[in-house]
């Protein structure tokens, strides 16, 4: 047992999986000596050496079609992708070769491979240095969303995408990096990957999000405590495949449902959320479903970044508004 | 122009693109021929591959004109590049192809009906039976995207020290996408056991090489990632097989990659879908008729071997007796189950879907 940051634990799950598993490689840009730009990967390449923990060129789409290649071959390849804005050119090996190889060989050949990267605003980067496209992935068949939104479910959630037989894309929340420790227990004990966690109870509503904004549902839920309203938070952690139980079983409870994400609004899988609870529990809801997004902007450069991310403050208004309905 | 003073110029760097063939466009040999090429029956195995390929490509096509079949993109003029890379390659290594390499697939064990049940529409044609083809990649569709594969394999063999070989192919055009140009430098960095073959066939549908790069040769876009590349006469079949076959073993020896680019021209349309007349004449395609890869081995064979005409009836009697057997399997295979759809979408079905996948089994059709 240790007190781990988010980066710790990603690491630790790493030098755990390749502990584990011989067929576990890890590849990526500045992955091996450097450590990684986040030093996610710190002294993995001085423990199991540059075949294992392997820098490749400056290369993204080859990063994951080398790790489509690999994994057909039996190998569960860790790839990273330094920052989630430049994945755009690994898109077409994710989307048209990793999600589709089990289906299109009927299960001959397999792509059981993790693409890590991390995401999301508030760290005052560059440009480019700040997406949250997570909605992109959710929408390609065959593939796994995930997104953790502390140490210990970093851990768990990136041992359990290692060990998947199916390509996952594994998005870690850079804000969160060293925000906060956990106990994190290097067990090798896997968390699942099709299961939502209930990360606060509460009666009166429900607050549903993912990774980096969990941040901002807690201190909302603190907020509206002292006001007399208990929310519920829902940590969606997978967002494909989606726990659409584990949501409305929470908003059956309290009838009332927010989303709160960093993404832009329009087409963000909160819309999908949203989609999924109007479906499934409209005789249950007292209030409108709401959604707290970052507007559909691109995220601003570093001196007015603090205007794009969702507030705790936006949160606690969006569910002041839906239990104060009628 | 003001002459610029040398300073300290001097050469650092000096490249040059050779180019191989051994039979003439008329099957006449240039000169010594490489051992293989020595042995009557090793000629008559690629002839007869390359035979079996055209019969299997004229069945294709007549299947999809009579609405059996979907698009399918023939290899006509070009069966010399994928015969030539298959024979080169041990059973043990692994083929990464495009869309055009049904001679490989084919040399290497992948079934007719298989991919006749591919092109007809049903993805069980790609679950290869053979187990000397499991390891294969399927037909890649999006152009060029499978270079990186090829790469991703071969680190593969070389992580568990397997002397096996990757052998990556695609077209011209692919040769423009980004996909490639990653592949090969990283297949160069790691020294990997990976070799390119390009089918330089002169266009990318509609679009002719002098329209797709500058380049003088696409051999030498090898040479940018520190690769040795080659240029070879892509429709004689010895120079194919020759050069597919040194570097095949240069890359098994653990010398690295390469790439060998193989002129060649297609023959046909891009695919049943292409219409050639829009854009080409039929003077240049009548013109590379002549130098076509079958008659040109063959008139070598008759020459050099022997091979009489007896011979070569009874092995288009053989082969046609084959494609037909093959396309009455085709024909016969009924369509896959409804669930199929989704069934194999992950190992394990999330609820959603497995709830579709259990709607389909029981409603037959969905
Ligand atoms: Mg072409």
């Amino acid at each position: 047992m240790a007190e781990l940051t988010l980066i710790e634990a990603v690491r630790a799950a790493l030098a755990r999986a390749l502990e584990d598993d011989p067929s576990v490689v890890v590849l990526g840009e500045d992955v091996g000596l450097d450590g990684g730009v986040f030093r996610a990967t710190d002294g993995l390449w001085q423990r199991f050496g540059e075949r294992r923990v392997r820098d490749t060129p400056l290369s993204e789409a080859a990063i994951a079609g080398v790790a489509v290649g690999l994994a057909a071959q039996g190998f569960r390849p860790v790839a990273e992708i330094q920052f989630q804005g430049f994945i755009h050119p690994a898109l077409d090996q994710i989307a048209n070769h990793a999600a589709r190889l089990r289906n299109r060989t009927r299960g001959r050949l397999t792509c059981p491979m993790v693409l890590r990267a991390p995401y999301g605003a508030g760290v005052h980067a560059p440009e480019h240095h700040s997406e949250s496209i997570e909605a992109v992935f959710a929408h390609i068949p065959g593939l796994r969303v995930v997104i953790p939104s502390s140490p210990a479910r970093a851990y768990g959630l990136l041992l359990a995408a290692i060990r998947d037989p199916d390509p996952v894309v594994f998005f870690e929340p850079k804000r969160l990096y060293r925000a906060g420790k956990e106990t994190v227990t290097d067990d090798g004990t896997a968390l699942p990957l099709d299961t939502a966690f209930v990360a606060r109870e509460g009666r009166d509503l429900t607050l549903v999000g993912w990774g980096a904004a969990l941040k901002e549902c807690r201190e909302a839920a603190e907020t509206l405590a002292g006001e007399g309203v208990e929310a519920e938070i829902v940590d969606v952690a997978t967002l494909k495949p989606y726990d659409a139980e584990t949501v409305l079983g929470s908003v059956r409870r309290t009838g009332r449902c927010v989303i709160a994400h960093e993404a832009p609004r329009t087409g963000g899988f909160g819309a999908e959320i949203a989609a999924r609870v109007a479906e499934d529990a409209l005789d249950v809801l007292r209030a409108p479903i709401r959604r707290v997004t970052a507007p559909d902007t691109i995220p601003p450069l570093p001196r007015l970044e603090h205007l794009y991310l969702p507030s705790a403050g936006q949160i606690a208004q969006a569910a002041r508004e839906v239990v104060a309905w009628r | 122009m003001a002459k610029t003073p040398p300073g300290t110029e001097r050469t650092v760097a000096r490249f040059e693109i050779r180019a191989r063939g051994y039979l003439t466009a008329e099957g006449e040999p240039r000169g010594a021929l490489p051992s293989f090429a020595e042995d009557r029956d090793q000629l008559v195995r690629l002839h007869a591959a390359m035979t079996r390929t055209r019969a299997f490509d004229q069945k294709a096509v007549a299947l999809q004109r009579t609405g059996r079949l979907g698009t399918f993109a023939s290899s006509l003029g070009q069966e010399a590049v994928s015969v030539g890379l298959a024979a080169a390659m041990r059973p043990e290594d692994v083929l990464v192809p495009s869309f055009r390499e049904q001679g490989a697939q084919l040399w290497r064990g992948v079934r007719m009906e298989e991919l006749l049940l591919y092109w007809g529409g049903d993805e069980r044609g790609s679950d290869f039976a053979d187990p000397a083809v499991r390891q294969d990649f399927p037909v890649c569709v999006p152009v060029g995207t499978q270079y990186p594969h090829a790469v991703g394999v071969a680190l593969a063999f070389t992580l568990r020290g397997e002397a096996r070989v990757a052998v990556v192919a695609g077209g011209d055009g692919s040769t423009s996408r980004g996909d490639f140009h990653e592949a090969l430098n990283m297949a160069g960095v790691w020294r990997l056991p990976v070799v390119f073959v390009i089918n330089n066939n002169q266009w990318a549908i509609s679009v002719p090489l002098d329209r797709q790069t500058a380049a003088q040769t696409l051999a030498q876009k090898a040479i940018g990632a520190g690769l040795p590349g080659e240029q070879v006469d892509g429709c004689d079949v010895i120079a194919v097989r020759d050069a597919v076959g040194r570097a095949v073993e240069r890359a098994r020896a653990g010398e690295g990659p390469s790439l060998i680019e193989c002129v060649t021209y297609r023959l046909s349309d891009h695919t049943t879908a292409d219409d050639a007349t829009r854009y080409r004449e039929d003077r240049e395609v009548s013109r590379h008729w002549a130098g076509e890869p079958l008659k040109r081995l063959r008139a070598h064979l008759g020459r050099a071997h022997g091979w009489t005409k007896e011979e070569e009836e009874e092995l288009r009697a053989r082969i046609h007796a084959e494609v037909e057997a093959a396309a009455e399997r085709y024909l016969a295979i009924p369509p896959q189950l409804a669930a199929s759809i989704v069934a194999h979408i992950h190992a394990h079905l999330p609820p959603d879907l497995e709830a579709v996948r259990a709607r389909l089994a029981e409603g037959g059709d969905g």
